[in-house]
């Protein structure tokens, strides 16, 4: 399993109700439920993965996380996770409001866009940053909104959502390995996961 | 759950000289979809029909004629709670799994609302909780044929010949619902049947009107006109949200406590995705453990019914969650 989703599965309660949003052939919600006993239901929009899923005896709907969320009841689960995608998502602030409403904890994560290897291609090469994280061209990335550490952080401030965990890490997409990034995160880790608790309420 | 036109045969053959085997073999059986390795599979004639339970051709003990024209029109409800008392005069108190495809998907979830304590799951396919205007429209099309047939005799033909041409022709109406635009185009196009050109007349000329045609006749040799109405409108009148919620598909679903996987087909307009999408949101909006999935097919309505390898798993990985999910909870041996 990818590092960022043991960082994630290592923040579960065992036994708690899991939403995951995107959540593929359904990886990280079969690890919680073997290892962590999770009730999990993934969301996730590629008809194979679906299938993939529900055929290793996951429960998956196949649909637009955006729309897919917004019937689940208020406190319908404990943790709602959104990883990697939130770059792709084009009313950011509407799903994470929708994950705090479903879920009494969200786990976001995301690639940092700060990472040193981005600015120095934006410095120096004067280019848009193609990185394995970020693999994409301009043209064709699926990628709609550039995050960065600070910039999520300032955004959760500005919606009073406490951040209850943060973890910076250093590792590349497929790989299984990677570490924690504690020295100057925004230049030097390349993913940012974040816990969420509801707003307003204390860290 | 046997679909409207369906039977109890259906899986396997029952003579080494039958020709087809039962109707949903690509399903049941050792190491299929549902695995009758691993698990028992009961699949019984609907009440009203005409393959074994009692329907319209069945013997009136009164008049020692069949009932036809005094047969009651039976509901999705009424074929349920009778097989309810199969399934009890089999002693079984729970079902692993409810599993149907169309009208048979309205049993499953019929059966998922009105018997929740004997149902651990249920599998509704290409199906909906209510019909749309547009799928009574061609069920009335359908029982207009055999009602304006002359032969139909107000349902009481048992004696006199049965209304062959107007059961065919619902039988027709029937296929162009079962397909869709893209199926019948691969499958025909424009192709002409056994000729050259065009004829100028009302011959079969097309490779879609011989099939229409054909499909047509040979259903006349094996379903009764008297079912195939009751059927039709048992369909028509189905409303799981009327029935069990007031008009609300949410409060319908409050009875129902088992895991759900619902499946709908990208080409099937008779039951098209919004539909299963609606009752999956009703679920959801229950809390209720649902899963969901709209298969790629361009086969129409019946592509419930054709082999589908990504299908077999499917409901493979649903059915052995579900048993084992079963075996925790400690108890029945299904």
């Amino acid at each position: 399993m990818r590092f960022d989703l043991q960082v994630i599965a290592s923040w579960i309660e065992p036994g708690s109700r899991v939403l995951d949003l995107g959540c593929g052939r359904g990886s990280l919600l079969g690890h919680l439920r073997d290892e962590r006993q999770v009730r999990g239901t993934g969301i996730e929009r590629d008809e194979d993965k679906v299938l993939t899923g529900i055929g290793r005896g996951l429960t998956v709907v196949h649909g637009d996380m955006n729309e897919e969320v917004r019937d689940y009841p208020d406190n319908a689960f404990d943790y709602v996770i959104l990883s990697q995608a939130l770059m792709q998502v084009f009313e950011a602030e509407a799903l994470i409001k929708e994950m705090l409403r479903v879920g009494r904890r969200a786990v976001v994560s995301f690639p940092n866009f700060s990472h040193w290897r981005h600015r120095l291609q934006m410095l120096f090469k004067g280019r848009a940053p193609v990185s394995r994280e970020l693999p994409y061209e301009w043209f064709d990335t699926p990628n709609i909104r550039v995050i960065t550490l600070r910039d999520f952080k300032r955004f959760c401030e500005m919606l009073a959502i406490p951040i209850r965990k943060e973890c910076a890490i250093r590792t590349h997409h497929h790989e299984e390995s990677g570490k924690i990034v504690r020295f100057k995160p925004e230049i030097f880790a390349t993913y940012g996961i974040y816990l969420l608790g509801q707003p307003g309420e204390k860290p | 759950m046997h679909a409207l036109t369906g039977d109890s045969h259906a899986a396997g053959f029952y003579e080494p000289s039958d020709k087809q085997p039962g109707w949903w073999d690509i399903m049941i059986g050792p190491g299929k979809g549902m695995d009758t390795d691993r698990y028992f599979v009961i699949c019984a004639n609907v009440l009203g029909g005409c393959m074994g339970s009692t329907g319209p051709a069945s013997v009136n003990p009164a008049t020692g004629k069949p009932w036809g024209s005094a047969f009651p029109v039976v509901t999705i409800g009424d074929m349920v709670a009778a097989q309810k008392k199969l399934v009890e005069h089999l002693g079984i108190t729970r079902l692993l799994s409810v599993i149907g495809g169309s009208v048979g998907g309205m049993q499953a979830l019929e059966w998922a609302v009105r018997f929740p304590e004997m149902v651990a799951s249920a599998v509704p396919l290409a199906t909906t909780t209510k019909h749309s205007a547009q799928a009574i429209a061609f069920n009335e099309v359908a029982r207009q044929a055999i009602l304006a047939d002359p032969a139909f005799c107000g349902g009481d033909y048992y004696e006199s010949g049965i209304p062959a041409h107007g059961l065919a022709v619902a039988r027709m109406i029937g296929h162009i619902t079962y397909l869709s635009d893209e199926a019948m185009r691969e499958k025909f196009d424009r192709r002409l049947q056994d000729r050259c050109d065009i004829s100028f007349d009302f011959e079969a000329d097309f490779q879609v009107e011989s099939y229409l045609r054909y499909q047509g006749g040979k259903f006349v040799d094996r379903f009764d006109a008297n079912s195939f109405l009751r059927m039709t409108r048992a369909a028509d009148y189905f409303n799981l949200e009327k029935a069990w919620g007031n008009d609300s598909a949410v409060a319908a679903f409050t009875r129902a406590t088992c895991p759900f996987l619902v499946v709908s087909y990208t080409s099937d307009w008779l039951y098209p995705t919004y539909q299963s999408k609606a009752m999956v949101q009703a679920m959801k909006k229950n809390g209720l453990d649902v899963s969901f999935v709209e298969i790629e097919a361009s086969f129409g309505h019946d592509a419930f019914l054709l082999p589908n390898e990504r299908m077999t798993k499917l409901l493979q990985g649903f059915l052995d969650r579900v048993h084992g999910s079963l075996h925790e909870e400690g108890g029945h041996a299904l």
